[in-house]
């Protein structure tokens, strides 16, 4: 199982693709596809490296990213 | 993916990073890669953390940044060009209960507002001031401002900027350090997530010295143009690094806090 998980708001995506840059897992990439504004969104393309770092999340301008991670064992 | 797969697949899991509580679901108008995203995530998520929602008053500029009624949720108010730290200084002193901040970009703080921000900040009135500075005029199509750097090129300057022409940048922080009013005066960029943190501190802290009475405190923010600077996002943000740092040094400038 993953340590962290990472969902794009792919409507509030305007592919700028810092998140993409700031990850330091790979986990994100462009989509290859366009949102309803017409911008190639960032999908999630390796889901199993997400650490839960939350890099992603403060470098996006647009905040679509939640990022979610998993809790330690035992405490 | 539906809410029920997404319940599923983050059991175990804290929430660790999401849309702070006082931006509402409006979408930025902001231009891909534009920095006044990240730094309007960074004030939302500080009035959160410091519980000050109900009782905090935004001032916005003109400019890109004009908007901010729309997506803060908060009150803002949005005067004339120029005129944001003047009337944030009028807010506070009808309202001492009130917290309030005054954002705004070069083009309004360091030109056609230059006497408002500097008398506000002589005065030391107790406000929040964010200074959003990437070196030109974004809404109206990348003219030249004051704190344009030497040899930079836009729409006005097509050959650069030439200080036989213009005078060399204008650097504001540390213009209004000389003055005895402010009590914290602090250069930050948002280019990397160290930044990023480092500027959120320093968010924080202004908005303290605000809260426990201290007085004017000024947090001047380097910002990135993608669109108007002719970069994509990513090459922007090491413009910032290796450009427009070197002549606008980052770090606390003046703290008498």
């Amino acid at each position: 199982m993953p340590r962290g998980k990472v969902s794009v708001h792919e409507e509030r995506c305007k592919g700028c693709g810092l998140c993409i840059e700031a990850c330091p897992q790979g986990v994100l990439s462009f989509s290859g596809d366009f949102n309803s504004s017409g911008y190639d969104y960032v999908t999630v393309d390796n889901p199993e490296d997400c650490v839960g770092c939350g890099f992603c999340g403060k470098v996006c301008p647009d905040v679509a990213l939640t990022v979610y991670k998993k809790q330690k064992e035992g405490v | 993916m539906s809410k029920e797969a997404l319940a599923e697949d983050t059991a175990g899991m804290e929430k660790v990073f999401d849309r702070p509580k006082s931006l509402n679901n409006q979408q930025f108008s902001y231009c891909p890669g534009c920095h006044h995203g990240v730094i309007n995530r960074l004030i939302a998520e500080t009035i959160d953390e410091l519980g000050i929602q109900d009782n905090t008053v935004g001032t916005a500029p003109v400019g890109c940044s004009v908007f901010l009624y729309k997506w803060f949720d908060i009150d803002v108010i949005q005067p004339a060009h120029g005129r944001v730290s003047a009337v944030a200084t009028g807010v506070k002193r009808a309202r001492p209960d009130l917290n309030v901040f005054a954002y705004q970009g070069d083009g309004d703080f360091a030109s056609i507002g230059t006497n408002n921000s500097t008398h506000a900040a002589n005065r030391g009135d107790n406000i929040t001031v964010f200074f959003i500075n990437n070196t030109l005029y974004g809404m109206t199509g990348g003219e030249m401002s004051p704190t344009t750097l030497l040899n930079q090129k836009t729409t006005t300057t097509p050959k650069g900027r030439k200080a036989k022409d213009f005078g060399p940048p204008i650097k504001m922080s540390e213009m209004l350090s000389a003055l005895d009013g402010p009590t914290y005066i602090t250069r930050q960029a948002v280019y990397d997530v160290k930044r990023i943190d480092q500027t959120k501190k320093a968010i924080k802290k202004a908005f303290r010295i605000q809260t426990e009475g201290k007085g004017y405190a000024l947090v001047e923010i380097l910002s990135a143009c993608p669109i108007n600077w002719g970069m994509d996002p990513v090459k922007a943000n090491e413009r910032i690094k290796e450009e427009v740092e070197n002549v606008y040094p980052l770090g606390d400038i003046l703290d008498r806090s």
